[in-house]
C-alpha cells in the first residue's frame, strides 16, 4: 500500500489533499436547500427525487470511479423493494428493520451478479449485467410473493425506531432525508479513501494497478456490492414512501433511466447524480401527462448528452469553477 | 395419444417447432449484433427498435402503396438499413475515439426514441398484418400438423444466417472485413475504405435486424414494442455465443430457441429465465462464450 497515502480516522466529512473546502460547500448548501425545501415544494415528489438521487449516488460510484457501467442495476432497486415492502407488510417488520433487510438483500445479490460478471469489462460488463436483471425481473414476475403485475400494495409505513410515526409527511420526508444523507456520504467518503483511490488508479490503467499488487478484481467486487447495497438501500426506502413495491423498479427501463441521470449530472462528479436525478424526475413530473413523450424525452436527452454534454451538468459547473464537484 | 417422457408428443413437437422460430429470430437478430459488434466494437442497443421498424415498413408497405409481403421482405430491410446508415453517418461515427460504452448509450437512446415515436402514433397495442397467400395453411407431417410460414421462416432464416456466415468467413470482402477487426488502420493502409466498410457493415447489421422484422410481422404482430424486451434475451445469447462470433451467433441462437421450448414442455416456470441461466452458467466456465476468443 505505498502509493496511496493512509487515511487518519478523520471525521467524514474530512477529505484528503485533493478536494477542498468547496466540496464541503457544496454540500451544506444541499443540504440546506433540501432541509427548506419541503416548506415549499410538495414532500412526496421531494422524497421520490431523493430516493432516486441516492439510487443514482450509489451508481455514479460504479460508472465514474470504477468506469464500469452496469446495466441492471434496476435489479437492487427493486428488489430490496420487494423486500422492504414483503417484511413490513406480511411479516409486520418495523420500517427501519425493512428497509435493512431490503439492503442486505442487494448486498447479497450484488456478491452473486457481481462474481459472475466483475471478470469481463466494458460492454461486456453491461451486456452481462442486464442480462442478469432480466432473469431476476422475470423472477419476480412469476414468484408468487411479488404479485406479478400488481406489486405488494399498501406497504404500511409504521413508526421508525419505534418513535418517528411516518405517516407524518414531513416526518417521512426528513427520515428519508437522513437515510439519503447518509447513502451521500458513504459514496463521498468511499471516493475520497485510500480504497477510492485505488479504485480510480483501475480505472485509469487496470494492468498498471495489478502490477503494483492491488488484487483489481476484489477492489472492483467491493465497489459493486457496496453500489448494489446502497442502491437496496434507496429502493427500500422509495417502497416503504410509496407504500408500493412493483415491477417498474426491477425493470430494465429503470437502470436506463438511472444511467440518463447520472449521465446528465456528470460521470464521475460527486454532486452530479444527484443533480441529475433531481431534474430527471423533474421532467417526468411535468412530462407523465403526456404518455409516450417521456421516453422520446429521455431517449433525445441521451443522444444530445453523448453526443455534445459528455461532462453533464456539474461535470461542465466544475470546469467553470475548476475545482472537482 | 402417444407421449414422450409423459409429455404428449403433439404438445413436445408444437413447442418445439415455437422454440426453432424463436430460434430464428434469436439467431438473425444476433447475426446482426455481432457483424455490427466485430468491426464497430458496439453493442447495438437499438437493434431491437430496428427490427420493430422492419415490421412496420412492412405494415406501411401494405397500408400506403399495397406493396404486398414479397415486396416488403426486399424493400423494408433496405429502407431500414439506409435509416442506420444515416444514424451512423450523423451521430455513431463522432464516438469512434471514445469509450465504446458512449455507442452503447447512444444507441440506447435513440431505441428510446424510435420506441416511444411508434408508441406516440400508434399506441401499444399490435396491428395484425395479413401472411402471404402462397404460404397460408399447412401440412400434416403425421406427427405433427406444420404451418407453411413458419416452416418458410426456418428455412429462410437459416438460408440468410448462413450466406451471411459464407460471405463474411470464406469470400474476399468478408477477408476484407475480418481484416479490418483486427488491425483498421493497416487495412486503410492498404488502400481499403474502412470508413465506409464500417458504414456500409453497420447498415447490413441493421438491415438484418430490418428482415427479421418482416419475418416477424405475420406471427407476431406489428407491436411498437415488439423488440424491446425481445433484444434483451438476444444479449444473452449473443454473450453466450461469444460476442463478434458469427458462427457462434447463428448456433446458439437455435440452439437456445429450442431450449426454450424444450422448458417449456417440461419445466414451464422456468422457460422465462433459463436462457439466462445458461448465461450464468456459461459464463462461470468460459467467460468469453462458448464461440468467443480472448480479446
Amino acid at each position: 500500500m505505498a502509493t496511496v497515502q493512509e487515511a487518519a480516522p478523520a471525521p467524514l466529512l474530512e477529505t484528503p489533499a485533493a478536494s477542498g473546502g468547496h466540496q464541503v460547500a457544496a454540500f451544506a448548501i444541499m443540504v440546506l436547500a433540501l432541509v427548506v425545501a419541503p416548506f415549499f415544494v410538495y414532500p412526496l415528489f421531494l422524497m421520490k427525487a431523493l430516493c432516486f438521487g441516492l439510487f443514482a449516488c450509489a451508481f455514479g460510484l460504479l460508472i465514474g470511479y470504477v468506469g464500469l457501467l452496469s446495466f441492471g442495476h434496476a435489479v437492487f432497486l427493486g428488489s430490496a423493494g420487494y423486500v422492504s415492502a414483503h417484511t413490513a407488510k406480511v411479516w409486520g417488520w418495523p420500517p427501519e428493520l425493512a428497509i435493512l433487510a431490503g439492503t442486505a438483500v442487494a448486498g447479497a445479490l450484488g456478491v452473486v451478479i457481481g462474481a459472475l460478471a466483475i471478470r469481463s469489462k466494458g460492454i461486456y460488463f453491461a451486456n452481462i449485467t442486464l442480462a442478469f436483471a432480466q432473469m431476476i425481473y422475470f423472477f419476480c414476475l412469476q414468484a408468487p410473493f411479488t404479485h406479478g403485475e400488481d406489486g405488494i400494495q399498501a406497504v404500511p409505513r409504521g413508526m421508525f425506531l419505534g418513535v418517528l410515526d411516518l405517516r407524518h409527511t414531513l416526518t417521512m420526508y426528513f427520515v428519508v432525508l437522513a437515510i439519503f444523507l447518509v447513502g451521500f456520504l458513504v459514496v463521498y467518503r468511499v471516493i475520497h479513501s485510500p480504497f477510492g483511490q485505488v479504485l480510480k488508479a483501475i480505472r485509469e490503467n487496470e494492468p498498471r494497478a495489478v502490477s503494483l499488487g492491488y488484487a483489481a478484481e476484489r477492489y472492483k467486487l467491493l465497489a459493486f456490492v457496496l453500489s448494489g447495497t446502497l442502491a437496496g438501500l434507496a429502493g427500500g426506502t422509495k417502497a416503504i414512501v410509496f407504500q408500493l413495491a412493483s415491477l417498474t423498479d426491477v425493470h430494465w427501463t429503470m437502470s436506463g433511466e438511472v444511467v440518463l441521470m447520472t449521465l446528465l449530472g456528470g460521470l464521475g462528479t460527486v454532486f452530479g447524480p444527484v443533480v441529475g436525478a433531481f431534474i430527471m424526475i423533474t421532467l417526468e413530473h411535468y412530462l407523465a401527462q403526456l404518455g409516450a413523450w417521456v421516453t422520446i424525452v429521455q431517449g433525445l436527452i441521451f443522444v444530445v448528452c453523448v453526443l455534445t454534454f459528455r461532462r453533464g451538468v456539474v461535470g461542465e459547473l466544475a470546469q467553470l469553477v475548476r475545482k472537482p464537484l | 395419444m402417444s407421449t414422450v417422457f409423459g409429455v404428449p408428443t403433439q404438445a413436445l413437437f408444437g413447442q418445439l417447432l415455437i422454440g426453432l422460430i424463436n430460434g430464428s429470430f434469436y439467431a438473425m437478430l444476433s447475426l446482426g449484433l455481432s457483424v455490427i459488434f466485430g468491426l464497430l466494437n458496439i453493442i447495438n442497443f437499438a437493434h431491437g427498435a430496428q427490427y420493430m421498424m422492419g415490421a412496420f415498413a412492412a405494415y406501411f408497405l401494405l397500408q400506403w402503396s399495397g406493396l404486398g409481403y414479397w415486396w416488403a421482405l426486399l424493400v423494408a430491410p433496405v429502407a431500414v438499413g439506409l435509416i442506420g446508415i444515416v444514424l451512423e453517418r450523423t451521430m455513431l461515427k463522432r464516438l469512434y475515439h471514445l469509450d465504446h460504452l458512449y455507442g452503447l448509450l447512444l444507441t440506447f437512446g435513440f431505441a428510446l426514441v424510435i420506441q416511444g415515436m411508434f408508441r406516440h402514433q400508434f399506441g401499444s397495442s399490435g396491428l395484425p398484418y395479413a401472411m402471404p397467400a402462397q404460404l397460408a395453411g399447412g401440412r400434416n407431417l403425421g406427427f405433427m400438423f406444420l404451418p407453411n410460414y413458419r416452416a418458410w421462416v426456418i428455412v429462410f432464416s437459416l438460408g440468410l444466417c448462413l450466406g451471411t456466415w459464407y460471405v463474411i468467413e470464406r469470400t474476399k470482402l468478408g477477408s476484407y472485413l475480418r481484416a479490418a477487426t483486427e488491425n483498421p488502420s493497416l487495412v486503410q493502409a492498404f488502400g481499403i475504405n474502412v470508413p465506409r466498410m464500417v458504414t456500409l457493415t453497420y447498415g447490413f447489421g441493421v438491415a438484418l435486424a430490418g428482415v427479421a422484422g418482416v419475418l416477424a410481422a405475420p406471427i407476431y404482430q406489428v407491436n411498437p414494442l415488439m423488440g424491446a424486451d425481445l433484444i434483451i434475451v438476444v444479449f444473452a445469447v449473443v454473450v453466450i455465443g461469444g460476442m463478434g462470433s458469427i458462427m457462434g451467433s447463428i448456433v446458439t441462437g437455435f440452439t437456445l430457441g429450442v431450449v426454450e421450448g424444450l422448458t417449456k414442455v417440461f419445466y414451464p416456470e422456468a422457460s422465462n429465465t433459463v436462457i439466462f441461466v445458461i448465461m450464468a452458467v456459461v459464463l462461470l466456465f468460459r467467460p468469453t462464450g462458448l464461440f468467443g476468443r480472448e480479446k
